[in-house]
């Protein structure tokens, strides 16, 4: 039985929700409404670093209507996404890391009585000197100045440092080095969705979160930790997440809180933050500090690089543990690069928490890497796609710090988007204010490994069929959007020969669902495929068997297409599909199976190795072309190319939408999206008027070309879609300025007064912080030191 | 409004009988005067068809149709919208057929996430009803108000063009 063609795969069909979605019938978590629902807040600190001396709820409580209000000593258990950096609490119980750190909770019979009663709770605060610099908490060495204790030296979550290969002879090796320094401005996911969780403790002592999470087993996690319920009592729904891009992939004050409440109250508590909250809880881009060389021969191949990142990490730590190694572990997955160090540190500031948003880690350095080698093109005269073209990464090999890379259509989505673009004829050739800008860029398909150290699947998927031909896909995945939903809905609908709306799809709920990790490092579509494919592949034996019988034709000869059973040879031979369900649930039982996908092992043996395996990388190639009124140092961005090897398109509609959106988003992060501060540490613009984001006025016209590969290890041949395309097009955007106007901007947003500074000589360049990173660690792939992977 | 009384003796805000007209239909509902239109539809009147972003008038997550203008109804008071004609995404299908938005917006994927769809669907249809063969240029400005961030406003143009092409045809 061979397969030659696909009947779902490939084709650009509807969502399997997008009518609901256009109804307005899908059920977002703030429109859930349960009978005595109950409201809560949080009272948050005014003050970005403060211990909390006490906090009386005894006025509160006394209001009318109000039902229970708990502090930090309620909830003394900490928590956070990284097993061996939980330093989070539901409330501060002694002190507020940022301005927004939530101090108590209040749960009452309505939002706004519940928002009253925030008023009439009273907060002793000793106000302490707030860390709002990456210097000043380098700086700041004191025991006194520490905003967490548990860290080993004062306000350093985390300083690595790495040597792959022969760093230095590369170095002497090359004809020439470059040396730069870089800086990308934070940012925020600002999902159109506010964080909004509902918890219910119910009767029989069983406790309900429903919460826009895009990390439903993780949530779980934490809320048996902290409440310090057994998990199986406790059920996570993830409602449909209505924007994520990274925001919603950490266990929350606020889920914890309704939970706790609702234990107290015995009623639903429901709580939606206000788009105010939502900039407080924030995870989103680290504001990072980089400095970056490159040694190469006079033709441009890269002999050695090195990079040193300095993150701005907030008050918590979140996933900076990996966005750590994130800032350094895929720059050499694109180009050869015989000889790499890395040295990167992250730091605590009194400042909202940073974590992982659309890119996690990568974009920073990308923008670095991609904007140097288009100065090192331009110092020796050659073109910067040629520069590329001349040093890509090969398909199955191994890079110089131990990834393995298996297919990889890097080249035709440089050559196409080139030649789309017409990138020779306008390259350097556009008049003034006008102007091309390249960059290409790598990203992982899901996480190789899970953020807590097991060995069980990454994702799992249950399929139950029954006798009237019904076939529901459970699984643990949760849709924001990306179309997770309906993955499953298509690989099981390819497998089965069905129409994919036949198909009922159930997620996102720990107690129906199997586990799956969560829709976080663009790892769903592999994972889940995988899974679903699998699971699919145990049921179809006896559905063959069962039709084999009854149509008399070998199953070897038989096929599932059209929504039947039916010989390959004599195609008019054939029953439905659910005749042959029926006729195996009478011949085996009960119908039903699971499918799990673990991905590869992780070729690398070091500590921090972790992070940058993934079952295959995706590749992105941009071009923006733009002009620049060299009068305002205003861009308007003319139009973008993009090209994406996603190895197989599963469905060529949602991976353009997913490239188009993180086109769009990297549009903003490039020219306008900042998360910033006022001296004494409060939010400087935490709301959507300040928070400047692109509207349709500002977005272009958005090409997009898809490379496919067919990947051995993705479902069809399927890599991930929803984050590589972002990488490559800030570079590209500082590259086209250049192109425009002259200037080089080595930092984000780049703004009108950056260029018009630039253009005038007075744009400074960025500085690096005083550091003396830890000795590194030497590797090279096939060598190093046995080091066991822990949590 | 049927009664106007401000406040109870316990000093509460007591609840006004106010008749809305939604999607074609007189509905009484009583509320509390100081509710905007988008808490009255969602809280009161269980039509949670329609999403906020901000509550400040400033993302159009919450656009719904008044007298056929797009109208942020975070920022419209319930009793304001009496005797108006208000629609809202529940009311964009007719007889169980969807409009033709949500149908190319169904079709091209335009909708992601789907939280800002609502508010979108209906600036567009307000568009299309005033103006049924629009530039790509009064698309953009018409939307220009309502946010999204999943989509990066691609298909969501693409789609209004396509559903202005499909009812001329």
């Amino acid at each position: 039985m061979k397969k030659k063609t696909f009947s779902v795969i490939g084709k650009p069909l509807r969502k399997i929700d997008a009518m609901a979605k256009c109804a307005g019938e899908t059920v977002f978590a703030d429109d859930l409404n349960l009978p005595r629902m109950t409201y809560a807040k949080l009272l948050r600190s005014p003050h970005p670093h403060a211990r909390v001396l006490a906090v009386h709820t005894d006025r509160a409580l006394q209001l009318e209507g109000v039902y229970a209000v708990i502090t930090g000593k309620d909830l003394p258990e900490k928590f956070g996404i990284m097993p061996s950096t939980q330093d989070e609490e539901t409330l501060v119980t002694d002190k507020a890391r940022y301005a927004g750190d939530p101090v108590a909770a209040v749960a009452a019979a309505s939002e706004s009585l519940a928002e009253k009663a925030l008023g009439f709770i009273d907060v002793e605060y000793a106000v302490l000197k707030p860390i709002l610099t990456i210097e000043e908490a380098l700086a700041s060495t004191e025991e006194s100045e520490r905003i967490h204790t548990w860290n080993r030296q004062a306000n350093i979550q985390k300083a690595v440092s790495f040597e792959f290969g022969d760093v230095d002879g590369g170095f002497a090796r090359s004809d020439h080095v470059f040396e730069g320094t870089f800086f990308y401005q934070g940012n925020t996911h600002l999902p159109m969705e506010q964080y909004c969780a509902v918890g219910f403790y119910g009767p029989d002592d069983k406790l309900t979160v429903w919460s826009s999470t895009q990390t439903p087993h993780y949530l779980h996690r934490a809320l048996a930790k902290v409440l310090k319920l057994p998990a199986s009592r406790i059920r996570v729904v993830a409602t449909p997440v209505g924007g994520g891009f990274g925001g919603k992939s950490d266990p929350f004050s606020h889920e914890i809180a309704v939970a706790k409440l609702s234990m107290i109250t015995r009623r639903p508590v429901k709580i939606t933050l206000t788009r105010e909250e939502s900039f407080y809880v924030h995870r989103g881009r680290h504001p990072v500090k980089m400095f970056a060389k490159t040694g190469v021969k006079s033709d441009g191949t890269i002999q050695a690089m090195q990079f040193k990142t300095y993150l701005d990490g907030g008050g918590y730590s979140s996933y900076g543990l990996a966005t750590v190694y994130y800032t350094g572990a895929l720059q050499t997955v694109t180009y050869k690069v015989p000889a790499y160090k890395f040295e990167s540190v992250r730091v605590f500031t009194n400042k909202p928490a940073c974590g992982p948003k659309r890119g996690h880690g990568t974009p920073q350095p990308r923008f670095a890497q991609e904007i140097q080698l288009d100065e090192i093109a331009e110092k020796l005269g050659i073109n910067p796609i040629d520069l590329r073209l001349r040093q890509l990464v090969e398909p199955n090999t191994t890079t110089i710090n131990g990834l393995r890379v298996s297919t990889t259509g890097l080249r035709e989505c440089i050559e196409r988007v080139a030649e789309r673009a017409e990138w020779n004829k306008k390259f350097r050739q556009l008049p003034f204010g006008h102007g091309v800008g390249f960059a290409a860029s790598s990203y992982i398909s899901g996480a190789g490994l899970p953020i807590y150290w097991n060995d069980m699947p990454h994702s799992g998927v249950q399929i139950k069929l029954d006798r009237s031909g019904g076939v529901t896909v459970f699984c643990g995945s949760i849709d924001i959007g990306q179309g997770s939903d309906s993955i499953l809905a298509y690989a099981v609908a390819e497998e089965f020969g069905i129409d994919p709306a036949d198909i009922r799809v159930l997620t996102a709920d720990t107690d129906l669902t199997p586990v799956d990790l969560g829709s976080y490092s663009s790892r769903v579509t592999v994972m889940t495929g995988n899974a679903a494919v699998q699971a699919c592949g145990k049921l179809k034996p006896m559905l063959l068997e069962a039709a084999s019988k009854a149509l008399e034709v070998p199953p070897d000869d038989l096929e599932f297409a059209d929504g039947k059973i039916r010989s390959a040879s004599f195609p008019e031979r054939g029953i439905s599909f659910a005749d042959a369900v029926t006729k195996a649930e009478g011949k085996y039982g009960t119908l039903g199976a699971t499918g799990s996908y673990w991905p590869p092992k992780n070729p690398r043996d070091f500590k921090g190795s972790g992070v940058g395996p993934t079952p295959s990388y995706s590749f992105s190639t941009s071009i923006v072309e733009l002009h620049c009124d060299s009068a305002t140092g205003e861009i308007k961005i003319d139009k973008v190319w993009i090209a994406h090897d996603c190895g197989r398109a599963f469905n060529p509609l949602l991976v353009e939408g997913q490239t188009e959106g993180s086109v769009y988003m990297a549009l903003g992060e490039a020219l306008m999206e900042e998360q910033i501060f006022r001296k004494n540490g409060l939010h400087k613009i935490p709301s959507i008027l300040e928070y400047k984001s692109p509207t349709t006025l500002e977005i272009p016209e958005i090409e997009t070309i898809l490379v496919e590969t067919n990947d051995p290890e993705g479902p069809y041949g399927a890599k991930e879609a929803g984050q590589g395309p972002l990488l490559p097009v800030v570079p590209a955007v500082a590259n086209a300025v250049y192109d425009a106007v002259g200037v080089r901007i080595h930092e984000v947003p780049i703004t009108p007064d950056k260029i018009l500074r630039a253009m005038d000589g007075r744009l400074k360049a960025i500085t690096i912080p005083e550091f003396q990173f830890p000795a590194p660690l030497k590797w090279q792939p096939g060598e190093g030191v046995k080091v066991e992977q822990k949590s | 409004m049927k009664k106007s009384k401000k406040n109870g003796a316990d000093g509460k805000l007591t609840k006004t009988l106010l008749q809305l007209r939604v999607n074609g239909e007189t509905k009484e509902v009583a509320t509390e005067i100081n509710k905007t239109l988008l808490e009255v539809l969602r809280e009161d009147m269980g039509l949670t068809g329609t999403k906020h972003g901000c509550e400040l008038g400033e993302c159009g997550t919450c656009a719904v149709l008044v007298n056929d203008a797009p109208v942020l109804s975070c920022l419209m008071l319930g009793v304001e919208a009496e005797n108006a004609e208000i629609v809202t995404v529940e009311g964009m299908m007719q007889n169980g057929k969807p409009h033709p938005l949500q149908k190319t917006f169904a079709d091209l994927g335009a909708a992601q996430c789907g939280y800002c769809i609502p508010g979108i669907l209906l600036t567009a249809k307000a568009l299309l009803d005033a103006n049924p063969h629009p530039t790509r240029d009064e698309i953009r400005q018409a939307l220009s108000g309502n946010l999204c961030r999943c989509t990066g406003y691609t298909k969501i143009l693409q789609a209004v063009e396509l559903a202005a092409k499909e009812e001329a045809s």
